[in-house]
């Protein structure tokens, strides 16, 4: 194949996978532009693309009306401290069958997997019941201690891929050195699995601030994270479009960067290993 | 070598793991099964009784169990077939050489990171709605009449915005599949003289055949508890037209407040997940050998 012709598929392709790309990219693109129009602008037949006068006041509408950080407050605490807490117990776990593997190790891990397919429903009227019953409906301990419960699995199981990687040859070195057990965690164990550690507490952010059966049906008013405050478009009054793509955009934009970051833990992640 | 002692530290570090994982799943479901034997409703406290199987011979029996069960296979197999074959031609277009091949990644990608009751409200409204909706402008720019999407075709509206969501999944999982495909095997059989088609059918599909079962069974583990986007777009109606099991189970037991008859449902849909999660396990528990 001579140059040119290299050239040009390559020009093709480019061309086709752009278009390609930005199409499915443009539903995220159009929120994030009608965001800044004013009500009338956002259902303007013909639509504008650029050709409006930008504003910024959705965002201070939507701030105004209806306490819109009070929600982004709640999915930060809610994802982070869920992730965090998961992360608390899924450490020592992963930790201990990745480095001590015994005969039943799989059989937990399978176990542990099973439970994430336990569909939601099956456990709905209990959880709601006994929420109810401590106080813990519409509160942000009750989503954490759910959201940690749902999400541990796929948290055990990935700390588990990433320190299985981590060769044992190297801790038996560092035995043979003299190293103490606790210098061997910190100087020699730890510095490996930071990256591992990293990447989940990542994915399991994104999953978790996404996270909408719970959520929906676990809090009202006061403990609402964005997933829940954002349904309350669904029943609107007036003229929304410019208002719901404020309240959009500033839902989806930490989350859509942290999770372009995490593109390769993703794939690792949601298929428990099986794909790397 | 591991020692007694260490095993026995080992043992007490995934204790916590097991213990609560244990309670999540035995208690709550136990809970359920209690109830699905009952005649509970949350407006008359106090007024339990055991009344055997006749909550499961309700559910079943209802047409709306129906409907609901013909949805849910309709969602999850629709939306599977769409992320699966849009899913691969993607994967294919963004393995070859281009420019800003990162760039057009990142764009592809971006929709699983929204959130399902964003993605809905803003699909239902500024792409689908009938009067100000993006397609309804593009309908009458071309003299056609504008369509109702969640009037008309409610399941199917509902199938494009998760495929929507669901797309890049499978196009990530199939792309990294494919990168990890052997050049000198292409290449020989390029050399060989076989032709694009034939390259593609015996050695690029077998490669990938591995990825695409993950893809399936992961999917429809989380397709079968589709919940938000019904909740925010159709409240499951019109009548059940798009009223899928999960969404049934919470409408019997949160707003009828039929907790016997929605906990019938939930085994249910417990029964039915599991049959798909068999085949999951199967799958991973193959890997972790490999």
């Amino acid at each position: 194949m001579s140059n040119s012709n290299i050239d040009q598929r390559k020009i093709v392709f480019t061309i086709v996978a752009w278009s390609v790309g930005i199409l499915i990219f443009f539903p995220i693109l159009w929120t994030f532009l009608t965001s800044f129009k004013t009500e009338a602008e956002a259902i303007a037949s013909p639509p504008v693309f650029l050709g409006f006068d930008w504003t910024m006041e959705n965002y201070g509408e939507v701030q105004e009306r209806s306490n819109y950080f009070r929600h982004f407050w709640n999915s930060i605490v809610i994802s982070v401290g869920s992730t965090l807490l998961g992360l608390l117990i899924a450490i020592p776990a992963a930790w201990a069958m990745a480095f001590v593997p015994a005969k039943r190790t799989k059989d937990v891990l399978m176990w542990m997997l099973s439970t994430k397919m336990l569909p939601p429903v099956g456990v709905l009227i209990p959880i709601y019941l006994i929420f109810r019953d401590t106080g813990l409906l519409d509160t942000r301990t009750g989503l954490v201690l759910v959201l940690t419960m749902i999400n541990l699995p796929i948290i055990i199981w990935m700390l588990y891929t990433y320190f299985k990687e981590i060769p044992g040859e190297i801790l038996e070195a560092a035995r043979m050195d003299g190293a103490t057990l606790f210098a061997e965690i910190v100087h020699v164990l730890t510095p490996m699995a930071v990256p591992g550690i990293a990447s989940t507490l990542l994915l399991n952010i994104i999953l978790a601030w996404n996270e909408a059966f719970w959520t929906l049906n676990l809090s009202a008013a006061d403990a609402a994270p964005l997933t829940a405050f954002i349904a309350s478009y669904s029943s609107p009054e007036g003229l929304f479009y410019a208002k719901l793509s404020a309240a959009s955009t500033m839902a989806i934009a930490p989350i859509l960067i942290m999770g372009w970051f995490s593109q390769k833990q993703l794939v690792r992640g949601l298929t428990f290993g099986a794909v790397k | 070598m591991a020692t007694t002692h260490s095993r026995f530290a080992a043992r007490f570090m995934i204790s916590p793991a097991v213990i609560l994982l244990l309670g999540w799943m035995i208690i709550p479901l136990s809970m359920t099964i209690y109830f699905s034997f009952l005649n509970y409703n949350l407006l008359s406290p106090g007024m339990e009784e055991f009344i055997g199987f006749t909550n499961y011979e309700f559910f079943l029996t209802d047409p709306a169990f129906f409907a609901a069960l013909g949805n849910t296979i309709l969602l999850v197999v629709g939306v599977l077939l769409i992320t699966i074959v849009g899913g691969i031609a993607l994967a294919l277009l963004l393995d070859q050489p281009m420019w800003g091949q990162g760039i057009v990644r990142i764009l592809v990608i971006a929709p699983f990171f929204v959130m399902p009751t964003v993605s809905a409200l803003v699909w239902k409204n500024m792409f689908m709605n009938p009067v100000n909706g993006l397609f309804a402008h593009a309908a009458k720019a071309i003299g056609l009449q504008p369509f109702d999407f969640f009037a008309h075709a409610p399941l199917s509206s509902i199938i494009i915005i998760v495929a929507w969501q669901w797309l890049p999944f499978a196009t990530l999982i199939l792309l990294t599949a494919l990168q990890s495909l052997d050049q000198e095997q292409l290449e020989a059989a390029k050399m060989d003289g076989a032709r694009k088609v034939s390259r593609f059918v015996h050695i690029i599909l077998p490669h990938m055949s591995r990825a695409i079962t993950v893809v399936i069974l992961i999917q429809t583990i989380f397709l079968l508890s589709i919940f938000a986007e019904i909740l925010v777009t159709t409240n499951g109606g019109p009548g059940y037209a798009s009223t899928n099991i999960t969404y049934l189970v919470y409408a019997q037991s949160l707003l009828q407040f039929d907790v016997g008859g929605g906990s019938a449902g939930g085994i249910v849909a417990v029964i039915l997940a599991n049959i798909v999660a068999i085949f999951l396990m199967r799958m991973i528990g193959k890997n972790l050998e490999a």
